[in-house]
């Protein structure tokens, strides 16, 4: 959702805008139209916001920029705040006097500004990315933005959500609006059924890895059909989530039942009357049948194997049975010295059977893979198995209510009895900017988002995986297919 | 926000794809709660390598950047267009750019400036002859010392803002009333004080 996709500006006359509600729209043109403040001339529209996340990271500079021009917060109740991407996980305190600040920082900043702020320790803290759809604060219509990329993950809910950088951070704080020129739309229609012991992570991972990462550049991509319907929330969240991994400016999935189930009852979601009325509501947003788009794909998912990612970056993924490419695989030079460069940074050879690599650490977390749902399923392929010796594996709950309810399901007691580390809420290993990192050349199954070059610690080799995936090879210390694997019924 | 006219500079050449932000300031210099400062951090991890491309000798004190597809993909950190900028870039040249980093970039007046991949790969070729490159963004031309001269596509209103150095809040906030005329007939369903 750039300000700034090199495109003319699409002007409409006032009799053109009253022909389009008659035609045919998109999930994301009804959100779009119903958010647009002005359309000065010239000028890309205005947008409404309708609620901001806000974490450590991206911030302060941007209540800076506030202070330094003497502009208030518009409106703290559409904002929220938490911490996540730098607090340790154990049950220390925050030692590292840099993170320590900019964690002061933010208590400061949401004081002044009269933002509610669910610190560590509140009980409601956790990833940005967690925390909103479990409120209930992610609903379907809205838009939503955040300092942080992985803010596509609440398009699952229908809503429109993007991430900005720290100018625009403060551009919403000042304004509640942003400048957008519309972007565009791309459907990306599933078929086929989802065979078993395949997940969510593994049918975006291999989205990713057939239109690649830069794949939906420019983009507001829909993710549609039978397989998505089929979904629960929580797998819907997975695939919005790496929708910035191909190149998205957002990702999308029209609401329905199993949306309204999920939100029904929640801190922040509608009560009584006015859930009726959100319901009436929600029940439009969808697609029209004739409706067109800009691209469409179509993905058929009855033969998808899991996945694994070898290279560093996210579109470099492969079904386990597989192996490690060879470069005379790739004809573009430039592909190829890519692949080169990854698999020089990986130490793995062209070749190599995915199931002969082994691994020094496992990482279950993650905005993408830390909810309840995927805590159960791993816990499901460990239950009264022991890790491998030579891996050091950590569990990390997206939040602290998936902690406290993992516990109450026992979850917790499975995976340190399996040897597992049960850490606390936080964004962990994903990213490395707390205390959970790689060391050099330890290699990590991990069911974060990107395997880029030293996210997870300088010199940290890293493969994405599903929670299924990453549990399974905790316990065999190299990759194997989880299909194949002995189950416990929890 | 600083206006850009043109520049004339030896370009710097880093000829790869999908470059992303954690490469362009990897993550343990996030934590700084200041704005400036971060050039000495730019693509921290390679440039420990002496052969990275940036190190080279022909690249210093160069203000263009010519990149592969994609560049600045990944994270929505704006460090990484911060870090450009400190360290001495004043334009991007690329086939494609992340959508947050192109949008971060226009923000600090970073210029973010996309051409053909063919074309990239030219001005890369004439760039490691040693040419200098000139880009004005009024004619919206890149030039190389051969008196070659490229024209490029820049957003009509992406341009104006670069050549003007135009604040985004400010111009937001003339728009004062739709805003408020907003707020009065779409109340936001969510009210996170109210939690």
């Amino acid at each position: 959702m750039s300000a700034l996709r090199p495109a003319p500006l699409r002007r409409r006359s006032g009799g053109e805008r009253y022909l389009s509600t008659l035609m045919p729209r998109t999930l994301f043109d009804r959100i779009w139209e119903a958010h647009v403040v002005c359309e000065p001339d010239a000028e890309p529209a205005l947008l409404y916001v309708d609620l901001h996340l806000i974490h450590e990271v991206t911030s302060a500079q941007a209540f800076d920029g506030l202070r330094l021009a003497g502009r208030r917060v518009r409106r703290p109740d559409l904002s929220i705040a938490t911490m996540d991407h730098n607090v340790p996980t154990d049950d220390g305190p925050v030692v590292d006097p840099l993170a320590r600040a900019q964690l002061d920082a933010l208590r400061a900043n949401c004081a002044e500004f009269g933002i509610p702020l669910y610190a560590t320790g509140s009980g409601r803290e956790g990833i940005v990315h967690v925390i909103g759809p479990e409120l209930g604060l992610t609903q379907p219509g809205l838009t939503i933005v955040c300092g942080d990329s992985h803010t596509s993950t609440h398009g699952a809910f229908g809503a429109l959500a993007f991430g900005v950088g720290t100018s625009e951070v403060e551009h919403v704080l000042a304004t509640q609006c942003l400048p957008r020129l519309r972007p565009k739309t791309m459907r990306i229609l599933y078929l086929g059924e989802v065979p078993f012991g395949v997940t969510p992570k593994d049918v975006i991972l291999a989205t990713i890895g057939r239109i690649g990462v830069g794949g939906a550049v420019g983009h507001v991509l829909e993710y549609a059909g039978e397989p998505i319907r089929a979904l629960s929330m929580e797998g819907r969240l997975t695939i919005c989530n790496m929708s910035i991994e191909a190149g998205a400016r957002a990702g999308m999935i029209a609401p329905d039942d199993t949306t309204f189930a999920y939100l029904e009852g929640r801190p922040a979601a509608p009560k009584g009357a006015d859930w009726e009325r959100a319901l009436d509501r929600w029940r439009e947003l969808r697609t029209d049948a004739d409706a067109v788009l800009d691209r469409q794909i179509e993905i058929d998912v009855s033969e998808l194997e899991p996945q694994v990612t070898w290279g560093t970056n996210p579109g470099m993924v492969a079904p386990v049975g597989g192996a490690v490419p060879e470069l005379s695989d790739f004809d573009d030079p430039d592909e190829r010295a890519a692949v080169e460069r990854a698999l020089a940074y990986m130490a793995l050879e062209p070749g190599t059977p995915l199931h002969d690599v082994h691994l020094d650490r496992v990482f279950i977390g993650s905005c993408t893979n830390a909810r309840i749902e995927d805590l159960r399923l791993a816990a499901s392929v460990v239950a009264g198995k022991r890790v491998h010796p030579k891996v050091r594996a950590m569990v990390v709950p997206g939040s602290a209510s998936v902690k406290r309810q993992a516990e109450e399901e026992g979850l917790d007691r499975i995976f340190e009895e399996a040897g597992f580390e049960w850490r606390r809420a936080g964004c962990s290993m994903c990213l490395g900017m707390n205390p959970d990192i790689l060391a050099p050349g330890e290699r990590c199954a991990s069911t974060s988002n990107r395997n880029f070059e030293g996210r997870q610690g300088k010199g940290g080799r890293t493969h994405l995986v599903s929670p299924a995936m990453a549990a399974a090879a905790a316990i065999a210390g190299h990759f194997v297919d989880v299909r194949e694997w002995e189950r416990a019924e929890l | 926000m600083r206006a850009f006219r043109s520049v004339t500079s030896p370009a710097a050449v880093l000829d790869r794809p999908d470059v992303d932000t954690d490469q362009i300031v990897p993550k343990q210099f996030l934590k700084r709660i200041e704005r400036t400062g971060y050039g000495e951090f730019l693509f921290y991890d390679w440039r420990q390598n002496p052969d990275f491309e940036l190190n080279r000798p022909e690249c210093r004190g160069a203000k263009i950047l010519l990149t592969g597809p994609n560049f600045g993909c990944g994270s929505s950190r704006e460090h990484a267009a911060w870090a450009l900028q400190d360290y001495g870039f004043e334009v991007v040249v690329a086939p494609s750019f992340g959508d947050i980093f192109f949008s971060n970039a226009v923000q600090i007046g970073l210029v973010p400036v996309t051409f053909p991949a063919a074309d990239v790969k030219s001005l890369m070729h004439a760039a490691l002859d040693g040419s200098e490159l000139t880009v004005d963004l009024e004619t919206a031309t890149i030039a190389d010392s051969s008196g070659r001269s490229l024209r490029f596509e820049m957003d009509p209103f992406v341009r104006h803002c670069l050549l003007h150095g135009l604040d985004a809040i400010m111009r937001t906030l003339q728009h004062e009333a739709d805003i408020s005329a907003f707020e009065a007939r779409a109340q936001s369903p969510v009210e996170t004080t109210a939690l």
